[in-house]
């Protein structure tokens, strides 16, 4: 049997430990991109479900009964927000884990309770980032869409939501890499993430220097890598920001003239 | 036929109040078939609100709007209905900014009216020809300048095919040389018989091209009649303070 390094000397330790639990590292990495990757989808799809449900108007005339529901609605939403942005994630793990086995009898696999934590709780940060989103498109768009005979859902859908979702990609991008960092505490009910696969192979050999440092080095490309694939997608989406206007436009007039008593008929707007 | 002679668009008693401030008061107001109508008025006299009103931006606190002779305030009226019927354009032109000039142009049609995406496309490309923006189909509105980017409105406007066309200060935002581009749109428009109800502050426009002119002054109709008339006689001391300020421009 090979020999281990001694004490001191911290590449031999580095490179022995990913000969020996590289394979371990890197399918901890796998469950952590993928606990992210999932819990952002999914946690970006409540946001915007919710973000959107806040902003939906309550007109003055509507019947008491769509008021009243249209506050339970608005209550339990406020209510969802404030207490999964309100406590801590690992918290959050061991009541939903231990909770659902105690009250329901489900024994979940740790894996669905780090699903289900991990999308809930982004799911919350991002209903907030969703209605500043909806909030700061510009009223003039909305009244736009509404004077073509949009409705309600049809001015989000094509209008508000596509720029809404452009302005918040930081953000999005902030919580898939917030993502790949916390779901760390998710070790507490012992999901196989990174920092667990690390945490086992220091205790093998109470190198927990070595080890570490090799577990963040790993994070950190994983961080590094999506936050650069996210600001790709921002150019993709943004397209170009040439165009060319040097096209012959017969209408603009660069002498500033205001032909107010000139021509009068048709036939000046074809080509 | 019964139907061209009928006004096309009534406004009987209409009020606004934004809460204590009532910014407007028992307005009157018809526009029939082919009318060009400019409304006028100094800054505050409720000329935009009025407008705003007349497509249901606004809810007037009482009064009627009857669009071809239904009231559009009636609960249960389709609102979104009426409005694709009434085109806007906005002082501060909202082209969709994440859709290209063409598809700025074709989303009401595909979306409100439900047309094939084929007959939007020509409907689209027909109304911006005639607006002189036929080669920048593909641009997005930051590309362009204000006049383009009003004139692209003016196009998505038309291609609903509406039968009244609303303009909230159409060269308000725009440069002076590019106020020229705009109008001229607005003036064929007007030729070719086009129903149009134009908030503005361009007088010399306002004067050639509308069929009726109508002061505003503290949120009340103060004067109105054709232009000739009311601008080389105004009857009123208010219009006449108004206009004399644009004379000695």
């Amino acid at each position: 049997m090979k020999l281990l390094p001694s004490d001191t000397d911290f590449f031999g330790w580095v490179f022995y430990l990913l000969s020996k639990y590289g394979a371990i590292f890197l399918h901890g990495a796998e469950v952590t991109i993928l606990l992210a990757l999932v819990g952002t989808v999914i946690g970006c799809l409540i946001g915007l479900l919710v973000g959107v449900l806040r902003t939906i108007p309550l007109s003055k005339n509507a019947n008491p009964v769509v008021k009243v529901l249209y506050k339970i609605m608005q209550f339990i939403l406020a209510a969802y927000i404030e207490i999964f942005r309100g406590t801590p994630m690992i918290v959050q793990a061991m009541v939903v884990y231990y909770g659902a086995m105690q009250l329901f009898k489900i024994d979940m696999s740790p894996m669905i309770a780090g699903f289900f934590v991990v999308s809930i709780n982004t799911g919350a940060y991002m209903a907030e980032t969703v209605r500043g989103g909806i909030d700061s498109i510009d009223i003039g768009q909305t009244e736009a869409a509404k004077a073509v005979g949009m409705t309600h859902w049809q001015t989000m859908m094509s209008v508000i939501m596509p720029q809404t979702i452009r302005n918040i990609l930081p953000q999005i991008g902030n919580n898939l890499i917030i993502n790949i960092k916390d779901t760390s505490v998710l070790n507490v009910i012992s999901v196989t993430e990174l920092y667990f696969s690390g945490n086992s192979a220091a205790g093998v050999y109470f190198q927990y220097f070595p080890v570490f440092f090799v577990i963040s080095v790993i994070y950190f490309i994983m961080t590094f890598t999506c936050s650069r694939l996210l600001r790709w997608m921002e150019h993709k989406i943004d397209g170009s920001s040439y165009y060319s206007l040097v096209k012959s436009d017969m209408m603009a007039d660069p002498c500033g003239h205001n032909p107010v008593n000139t021509h009068g008929g048709t036939g000046t707007w074809t080509k | 036929m019964d139907e061209v002679k009928a006004p096309i668009l009534q406004v009987r008693h209409l009020s606004k109040s934004f809460g204590d401030h009532q910014v407007l008061k028992d307005i009157d107001f018809e526009t029939n078939h082919s009318d060009v109508i400019c409304i006028i008025g100094a800054s505050g006299s409720g000329k935009s609100t009025l407008l705003r009103c007349i497509n249901m931006l606004e809810t007037p606190s009482s009064g009627e709007i009857l669009f071809q002779g239904k009231n559009i305030m009636k609960k249960g009226s389709n609102v979104n209905q009426y409005r694709s019927k009434v085109g806007m354009v906005f002082q501060s032109f909202n082209l969709f900014h994440n859709m290209t000039v063409l598809q700025n142009c074709m989303a009401g049609t595909i979306k409100v009216l439900k047309k094939d995406k084929k007959t939007s496309e020509e409907t689209a490309l027909k109304y911006l020809a005639k607006v002189g923006m036929a080669e920048y189909v593909n641009a997005k509105p930051h590309q362009l300048s204000g006049g383009q980017q009003q004139r692209v409105a003016i196009a998505r406007a038309l291609a609903m095919e509406p039968e009244i066309l609303l303009f909230d200060e159409p060269t308000s935002a725009l440069d002076p040389q590019m106020v020229g581009e705009v109008l001229t749109v607005m003036r064929d428009l007007a030729n070719e018989g086009m129903t149009m109800v134009i908030v503005t502050h361009e007088m010399a426009f306002a004067r050639d091209v509308s069929s009726r002119v109508v002061f505003m002054a503290d949120g009340v109709v103060a004067e109105e009649g054709k232009p000739e008339e009311l601008f080389s006689n105004p009857q009123k001391e208010a219009t006449k303070e108004f206009l004399s300020r644009f004379r000695n421009q």
